[in-house]
C-alpha cells in the first residue's frame, strides 16, 4: 500500500476551526489506456482520443469549473469524449451548484463518455499549497495547471505517442498564464468551433458575453429582510401562504393563510404586486388599504421564500422557451413550430416538469439481462404457490401495464378467500439503484391524448406466463366482513385478462358456469356489499367531467363501434368496475393499517383532508332557489343530500353539482405517518380513516415504497436501510410524489386541451353548456360532451381521414367584453352571484344551460399572454344578451346531434 | 445534506484514503513517569492518552473481589478534544459509556484471577477528537497494560469499519462517522482472532455485515502490528539503557534482567505479556518500566 502521510491542516470558514488530515497519495493513476507507468486496471481513457482543426494532435480535455458550470448541456453532448475532470474542479462544481454537479455526475458514470476524475488534490505531485496572498480561486485555478503539466509530462515519459492535455477555461487570466507556461489552453468557443465533425456543438453554446448588466432595469419592490418578516408575522402586519396562481388569469394569484384559525383567501392581483413569485412559492403578503380590495382581501407580496430557489430552477426549462421573456437564463432551444402537435406536446411535457427522456442505459442496466424472455426460475421457494388459483386480471380495453389481478375461492367453513395480486415490482426495483432513483424522481407514469410517459421501462409490465406478485388475501364471511387478512409474496398464473366489458358479459350470460365466471359473480356480489358499507360509512361519490378523448385516427376500427359503446359503455363499465375497485380500496387500506402497526413514524399514507365549509357553503346557497339544500357537516350527510339533489327536468344537473361539489374538495396527498397527528390520517372521500397506494407499482412510486414498507412488514430477516424509517427522507419524498401526481395530471388535461384546440383549428361550433362559475366579467362554462365528425386531410401522407372526435367536459372562459376598454354588457351581482344584463333582464347564474360557440384563437406571434399558446374561444350564443352574446353562422355547423348523445358520461372521481 | 461528497468516483474518501485504508498511526508507551503503565497513541488526528495503576489495593472496600481483580475504567474528553470548546461532565452517559465498553473489552482478556483483591485502575484521556473514539481507547488500553506489566493472553486491537455507498470502509474519521452511515466497530484478540467486542449504534445490512466486519478485523491486525513495533522499540530502548548500567553496576537483579532480556528477544509474538505471568519477573519489568528507579529493588 503506497500512502504517503503528509499530513496537512485545513481551516474551515467561520468560527469553528475545523482541521482535518488530508493524505496525499502516488498510487492515483493516469488512466490512459497505453499508459506503461501507471498500475491502473481498467483504463478509462482511450488511447486514441479525438483531434480537432485547432489541435491536431489526439489529445484530452482539461475544463475549469466555470466550463462546467457555463457550459453542462456542451459537456453533456455525447461527441465530447475522453475528457480530465480535475478533483479540484469537481469539487467546486459540487459547492457551486448541486443541480449542474450531479449532470456532470451522470456524464461520468457513463462508460461511453470516458470522464475521468483525476484526483490531483490527493496526487502527491499535483497537490499544490495555497501561496500568501493567493486567492482561492487562484490557488484553484493553479492546481489544475500543475494537474495538467504534470499529465503532460508523464504522457510523454509512459509512451512515445505524442498525445497532449488542452485546458478550456473562458477566464482570460487563467488562459494567459496556462499559455505563459506552455500549457495547450482555449477558450471553449474556440475550441468547440475546431470541432468540424458536429459542428451543432456551436449552437449549444451558451453566450456569456451578452450577460452584461447595463440595461438591467429594477423595476420590481425589494424584497422585505428576513428579521422583517419575521417580524411582520408574528404580530400579524403580514402574512405567509404558498401563492397558488389563478387557473383563468396567470396575473391573478392567490394565497390561503389561516387567520386566528380559519382559513381565509388573499388575492394578490398584477405583475407589480405579485413580485416575481411564481406558482408554488411560500410568500409572505402585506395587504393593501381596504378601499383597494376587490371581492377579497388583497395584498402585496413582500417576500419570497428561499427555499424555493429549486422550484425556479425547475421552471428555468419552462421560461426559456417563452421568448418575450427578459431575463437571460436558461437556454433557448428550437423545439420546432409553433402549433404543431408533437412540438405543443413536448412543451407541454416540459411545461408541467414531466421528465420525459428515454430510460438511460444504466437504468436499462438494471432490469434483469433477459429481457422479455425473462422466466421465473428460483424464486418458488421463498415465495407463496399460488399458480393453482383461478386467477384473472380485469382491465379498461387496450390496457398495457396489467398490475393487479383477482382470484375467489369458497373455503370449507363456507367464508370466501379473496386474493388481490399485485405486480412484484420491487423484485426488479431494488432500492438505491438508478433504476430505483429514476423512478422515484419520476413518481408516476403520466398518461397524455397521444403519449404515455413511463415511470418504469416497459420489459417489467410483461413478464411471461408465470408472474410474481405480492398478494394481499382475505377470508371474508357471507356479509363481506374481513375475518382474517394475509400478505404473501407469490407466483401466480393469470389464466385470464378480461376487459370490464368481457367480465360483465361473463357475469351476465347465464349459460356460462366456469369456476372463472362463477368466480367473478361471486366477487361481484361481495364487491357490492362492501361498497353498500363504505357508503354506509359516508363515502362520497363524486364526479369530476371526464377529461377524455377519443381519437379514430389511422384506425381501422369501423367508426360505429364507437358509438354503439359510447351509450352502452357507461352502463356496462360500471357493475366490473366497481368490483375491481372495491377489492383494490380494500387491499389499500388493509395494506396501509399494515404497514402503520410496523411502521408508525414512517409509513407512507395517503390523506384527504375534509372541504372547507367556506366554499361549500356558496355552493349550497347557489342550489337554494331550486328548493334543494346541501348537508355538509360530515360526509355522510353530504353524500345524501348530494343523492337527493335531482331535478328530473333536467339529467345533467345531479351531475354538475357533483362535478363542483368535487372543486371544493381538498386534493388528496401522500404524507408520512409521523409528521402529523394521527388523527388528521382520515381520507375525507372514501370515509376511512387510513389509506395508502399499494396496488399501482408499474405506474406509482408510492406503491413501490408501500410494497417495500409492507415486505418488511411481513418478512422479519428482510435487511433494509433508512430509506424506510428516516422520516425525513419519506417525507421529502412524498413532497416529491405530490407535485408530480398534480403536475401529471394539470399535463394530462393540458393534453385534452391542445388536442382539442388542433381540431377546432378553423372551425366553430355551437353547443350546449353549463355554467360552473360567474366571474366579474364573464362566465365559465362547462360542454359535458362535445361530438364531432371531420374530414381531416393528414399532411404527413396525404391520405383523407374520417375523424370521429369526442370530447368531454371542455371548459372554458366566456368573456363578457371581448376587448379591455369596452362598457360591459353585463354586472356582477354579487349578492345574487349572477351575471345580470345592463340592457334587458337577462341574467346569467351558476347552473344555467347556454348555448356557446366554440372556436380557437390563435396567437402564434407570441406577443399575447398565451405565450404562442392557441387558445379556445368561447362564446355565448344563448339566452341572447346584447353586446355579449354573438350570432352564429349555421354553414360551419357541421354536427348533427342525436337525443341520445347529448346522455352525458361522467366518470366517477376515483378518489384514492 | 452534506455537501461533502464520502467517496468520490475515483474511490477516494473525504481526506484522500481509498475504502480500505486506515488513518496513520502513532503511538508511544511510557510517557508517563508517575503511572505505573502508560501510552499515548494517535489515529488520525484522533489522540488518546491511557495511564494504568494497579494492581494496588483497592481504595474501597466494595470494590474488592475476593477472587480476581478488579478493573476501574475512567474516560474523559479534554476541553479543546473537539472544535468548540466545551467542559465535559464527568457524568457524562456517553463517557461512562465508553468506559463501560472498554472494562466490558478487557475483562477476559487480562489475567484478573491472577491478582485476587487488588484493584486495576485504568485512565483515559481523549486529547483531540476525530472519530472512532472506542477504538482508540482500547488501543491505547491495550499498550498501557503492556507498558505496565499486566499479564493479558494477547494484544487487544479494536478498529472502525463502515459501509458508504454500499462499499465496505475502514476507520471512519469524524465527518465519515458524522452521515448517516452505518458504523461497527469490531475489537479483537489480534492473534487468535477472538472477537471481545462487536459494537454498533446503526442499523447495517445483513449481506454486507460480514464484508464490514471481516474488513474491521483486518484493520485490527495492521494495528496490531504498529502498536508491537513500538512496544518492542520502547523494551529494547530500556534494555539498552539497562546493560550500560549494568557494565558499572553488577548487582544480582540486574543480571536477572539481563538474562530476560536476552529470552524476550527469542519470543516471537507477545514477549512481555507471556514472560510476564510470573510474578518475579513480573516485578522486574514493573522497576524497569519506572526507570527512573533502576537502583530500587
Amino acid at each position: 500500500m503506497l500512502r504517503s502521510k503528509t499530513y496537512l491542516k485545513r481551516t474551515k470558514k467561520g468560527i469553528v476551526k475545523a482541521v482535518q488530515e488530508h493524505y496525499l497519495r502516488d498510487d492515483i493513476w493516469c488512466s490512459v489506456e497505453f499508459c506503461s507507468i501507471c498500475a491502473h486496471t481498467q483504463p478509462i481513457l482511450s488511447a486514441n482520443p479525438a483531434t480537432t482543426v485547432l489541435v491536431p494532435t489526439p489529445h484530452y480535455l482539461v475544463p475549469d469549473t466555470n466550463v462546467f458550470f457555463n457550459q453542462i448541456d456542451l459537456i453533456e453532448h455525447p461527441a465530447l469524449k475522453d475528457v480530465i475532470v480535475m478533483q479540484t474542479v469537481y469539487e467546486e462544481l459540487r459547492h457551486l451548484n448541486l443541480t449542474i454537479y450531479n449532470r456532470l455526475k451522470k456524464v461520468i458514470e457513463d462508460p461511453q463518455r470516458r470522464f475521468y476524475v483525476f484526483s490531483n488534490e490527493h496526487h502527491r505531485k499535483t497537490y499544490v499549497e495555497r501561496l500568501k496572498q493567493e486567492s482561492p480561486n487562484d490557488r484553484n485555478d493553479r492546481a489544475i495547471r500543475e494537474a495538467i503539466k504534470w499529465y503532460t509530462s508523464h504522457l510523454q515519459d509512459s509512451s512515445t505517442n505524442d498525445h497532449k492535455v488542452v485546458l478550456l477555461s473562458d477566464d482570460a487570466a487563467n488562459l494567459k498564464k496556462a499559455k505563459s507556461e506552455g500549457l495547450l489552453a482555449y477558450s471553449v468557443e474556440k475550441y468547440v468551433e475546431s470541432i468540424t465533425e458536429t459542428p451543432e456543438l456551436v449552437n449549444m453554446l451558451r453566450n456569456m458575453s451578452v450577460s452584461d448588466d447595463s440595461e438591467k432595469k429594477v423595476t420590481y419592490d425589494e424584497y422585505l429582510s428576513s428579521a422583517q418578516i419575521a417580524n411582520g408575522l408574528k404580530n400579524g402586519t403580514l402574512y405567509q401562504g404558498t401563492l397558488s396562481i389563478s387557473m383563468h388569469n396567470y396575473l391573478e394569484g392567490s394565497i390561503a393563510p389561516v387567520i386566528d384559525g380559519q382559513e381565509n383567501q388573499i388575492m394578490i392581483i398584477n405583475r407589480d404586486r405579485m413580485n416575481r413569485a411564481i406558482q408554488g412559492d411560500v410568500v409572505a403578503v402585506q395587504l393593501l388599504p381596504r378601499s383597494e380590495w376587490r371581492r377579497t382581501p388583497s395584498a402585496v407580496i413582500v417576500e419570497e421564500d428561499e427555499e424555493n430557489a429549486i422550484l425556479q430552477d425547475l421552471n428555468e426549462a419552462e421560461i426559456s422557451l417563452d421568448q418575450t421573456s427578459n431575463t437571460d437564463f436558461g437556454e433557448l432551444q428550437p423545439t420546432g413550430a409553433a402549433g404543431d402537435k408533437t412540438t405543443e406536446t413536448e412543451v407541454l411535457l416540459l411545461e408541467h416538469d414531466v421528465p420525459f427522456q428515454d430510460f438511460s442505459t444504466q437504468v436499462l442496466s438494471c432490469l434483469p439481462s433477459e429481457g422479455e424472455s425473462w422466466k421465473v426460475t428460483n424464486e418458488y421457494q421463498h415465495r407463496m404457490d399460488f399458480r393453482n388459483l383461478n386467477v384473472s386480471s380485469i382491465d379498461p380495453p387496450g390496457c398495457e401495464d396489467i398490475d393487479d389481478a383477482l382470484h375467489v375461492r369458497i373455503l370449507p367453513n363456507g367464508n370466501y378467500e379473496v386474493g388481490v395480486h399485485i405486480a412484484d415490482v420491487t423484485h426488479f426495483v431494488k432500492p438505491g439503484t438508478s433504476l430505483d432513483e429514476e423512478a422515484a424522481v419520476r413518481g408516476t407514469t403520466v398518461y397524455l391524448v397521444n403519449k404515455r410517459v413511463d415511470m418504469l421501462p416497459a420489459l417489467l409490465g410483461s413478464t411471461g406466463v408465470e408472474r410474481l406478485a405480492f398478494s394481499c388475501m382475505w377470508e371474508l364471511n357471507d356479509d363481506a366482513d374481513v375475518v382474517k387478512t394475509q400478505f404473501a409474496k407469490s407466483v401466480i398464473i393469470s389464466k385470464a385478462a378480461l376487459t370490464y366489458e368481457e367480465a360483465q358479459r361473463r357475469i351476465d350470460d347465464l349459460h356460462m358456469q366456469d369456476d372463472l365466471t362463477k368466480g367473478l359473480r361471486i366477487l361481484n356480489q361481495l364487491a357490492k356489499k362492501l361498497r353498500g358499507k363504505r357508503i354506509e360509512r359516508g363515502a362520497l361519490t363524486l364526479a369530476s367531467p371526464e377529461v377524455r378523448f377519443k381519437l379514430e385516427n389511422d384506425s381501422q376500427d369501423p367508426l360505429d363501434v364507437e358509438v354503439s359503446l359510447a351509450a352502452e359503455e357507461m352502463k356496462e363499465l360500471r357493475e366490473t368496475n366497481a368490483l375491481v375497485e372495491e377489492f383494490m380500496l380494500l387491499a389499500n387500506i388493509s395494506v396501509a393499517e399494515e404497514i402503520f402497526r410496523k411502521f408508525p413514524a414512517s409509513s407512507l399514507l395517503r390523506k384527504h383532508p375534509p372541504p372547507t365549509s367556506s366554499k361549500l357553503e356558496k355552493l349550497s346557497k347557489a342550489i337554494d332557489e331550486f328548493g334543494l339544500t346541501l348537508q355538509y357537516d360530515s360526509s355522510k350527510a353530504l353524500a345524501e343530500s348530494l343523492d337527493k339533489a335531482v331535478i328530473p327536468q333536467e339529467p345533467y344537473f345531479n351531475t354538475l353539482l357533483r362535478i363542483l361539489t368535487t372543486r371544493c374538495m381538498m386534493q388528496a396527498t401522500y404524507f408520512c405517518s409521523g409528521s402529523i397527528p394521527q388523527k388528521e390520517f382520515m381520507h375525507y372521500g372514501l370515509a376511512t380513516q387510513i389509506y395508502t397506494h399499494f396496488t399501482s407499482p408499474i405506474r406509482r412510486y408510492s406503491d413501490i415504497v408501500v410494497h417495500r414498507l409492507l415486505e418488511a412488514c411481513i418478512d422479519e430477516n428482510l435487511s433494509y436501510g433508512s430509506e424506510l424509517t428516516d422520516i425525513k427522507k419519506i417525507t421529502q419524498l412524498c413532497e416529491v410524489l405530490n407535485y408530480r401526481h398534480r403536475m401529471a395530471q394539470q399535463a394530462a388535461r393540458s393534453s385534452v386541451e391542445l388536442h382539442t384546440h388542433l381540431f377546432f383549428k378553423n372551425r366553430k361550433e355551437k353547443n350546449e353548456g353549463f355554467v360552473t362559475r360567474t366571474l366579474k366579467n364573464g362566465f365559465i362554462a362547462l360542454i359535458p360532451r362535445l361530438v364531432l365528425m371531420i374530414f381531416h386531410q393528414d399532411l404527413s401522407d396525404s391520405t383523407e381521414n374520417i375523424l370521429k372526435f369526442i370530447s368531454y367536459g371542455i371548459e372554458g372562459i366566456v368573456l363578457a367584453a371581448q376587448k379591455p376598454g369596452l362598457i360591459s354588457p353585463v354586472v356582477y351581482n354579487t349578492r345574487t352571484n349572477s351575471l345580470d344584463s345592463t340592457s334587458s333582464s337577462t341574467k346569467i347564474k351558476l347552473f344555467d344551460k347556454v348555448l356557446v360557440q366554440i372556436s380557437v384563437d390563435e396567437d402564434l406571434v407570441g406577443e399575447g399572454a398565451g405565450g404562442m399558446r392557441q387558445k379556445l374561444r368561447i362564446e355565448l350564443v344563448e339566452p341572447f344578451i346584447f353586446g355579449f352574446s354573438v350570432s352564429v353562422s349555421e354553414e360551419n355547423n357541421s354536427v348533427r346531434r342525436s337525443d341520445e348523445e347529448i346522455g352525458i358520461q361522467v366518470k366517477r372521481m376515483k378518489m384514492d | 445534506m452534506s455537501r461533502k461528497e464520502l467517496l468520490n468516483p475515483a474511490g477516494l474518501r473525504v481526506d484522500g484514503r481509498r475504502a480500505t485504508d486506515i488513518r496513520r498511526i502513532s503511538c508511544k508507551p511510557s510517557v508517563l513517569s508517575q503511572a505505573d503503565g502508560s501510552a499515548y497513541i494517535e489515529q488520525g488526528n484522533t489522540k488518546c492518552l491511557a495511564a494504568v495503576y494497579g494492581p494496588r489495593e483497592p481504595r474501597q472496600k466494595s470494590a474488592i473481589l475476593h477472587n480476581r481483580a478488579n478493573i476501574s475504567v475512567g474516560v474523559s474528553f479534554a476541553p479543546f478534544a473537539t472544535s468548540e470548546r466545551k467542559k465535559w461532565s464527568k457524568s457524562d452517559k456517553r463517557l461512562l459509556e465508553i468506559a463501560s465498553f472498554v472494562k466490558q473489552t478487557f475483562e477476559p482478556v487480562i489475567q484478573t484471577t491472577s491478582f485476587p483483591r487488588s484493584q486495576i485502575d485504568i485512565f483515559l484521556q481523549i486529547l483531540q477528537f476525530d472519530g472512532g473514539t472506542i477504538q482508540i481507547c482500547i488501543n491505547a488500553t491495550t499498550m498501557a497494560l503492556v507498558d505496565a506489566g499486566i499479564p493479558m493472553n494477547d494484544y487487544v486491537c479494536a478498529c472502525t469499519a463502515g459501509v458508504i455507498q454500499n462499499v465496505p470502509i475502514l476507520d471512519l474519521n469524524l465527518i465519515e462517522e458524522s452521515s448517516d452511515s452505518p458504523e461497527v466497530t469490531v475489537a479483537i484478540l489480534a492473534d487468535s482472532e477472538k472477537v471481545t467486542l462487536l459494537q454498533s449504534e446503526s442499523r447495517l445490512d445483513v449481506d454486507s455485515f460480514q464484508a464490514v466486519a471481516q474488513l474491521a478485523k483486518i484493520g485490527c491486525k495492521e494495528i496490531r502490528n504498529v502498536m508491537d513495533a513500538a512496544l518492542r522499540k520502547n523494551i529494547k530502548d530500556l534494555f539498552g539503557k539497562m546493560e550500560a548500567k549494568i557494565k558499572t553496576d553488577q548487582s544480582a537483579d540486574f543480571r536477572l534482567g539481563l538474562n530476560l532480556s536476552r529470552r524476550l528477544e527469542n519470543f516471537k509474538a507477545g514477549p512481555i505479556i507471556r514472560s510476564a505471568v510470573n510474578g518475579v519477573r513480573y516485578t522486574h519489568i514493573a522497576i524497569l518500566s519506572g526507570h527512573q528507579n533502576l537502583g530500587g529493588k
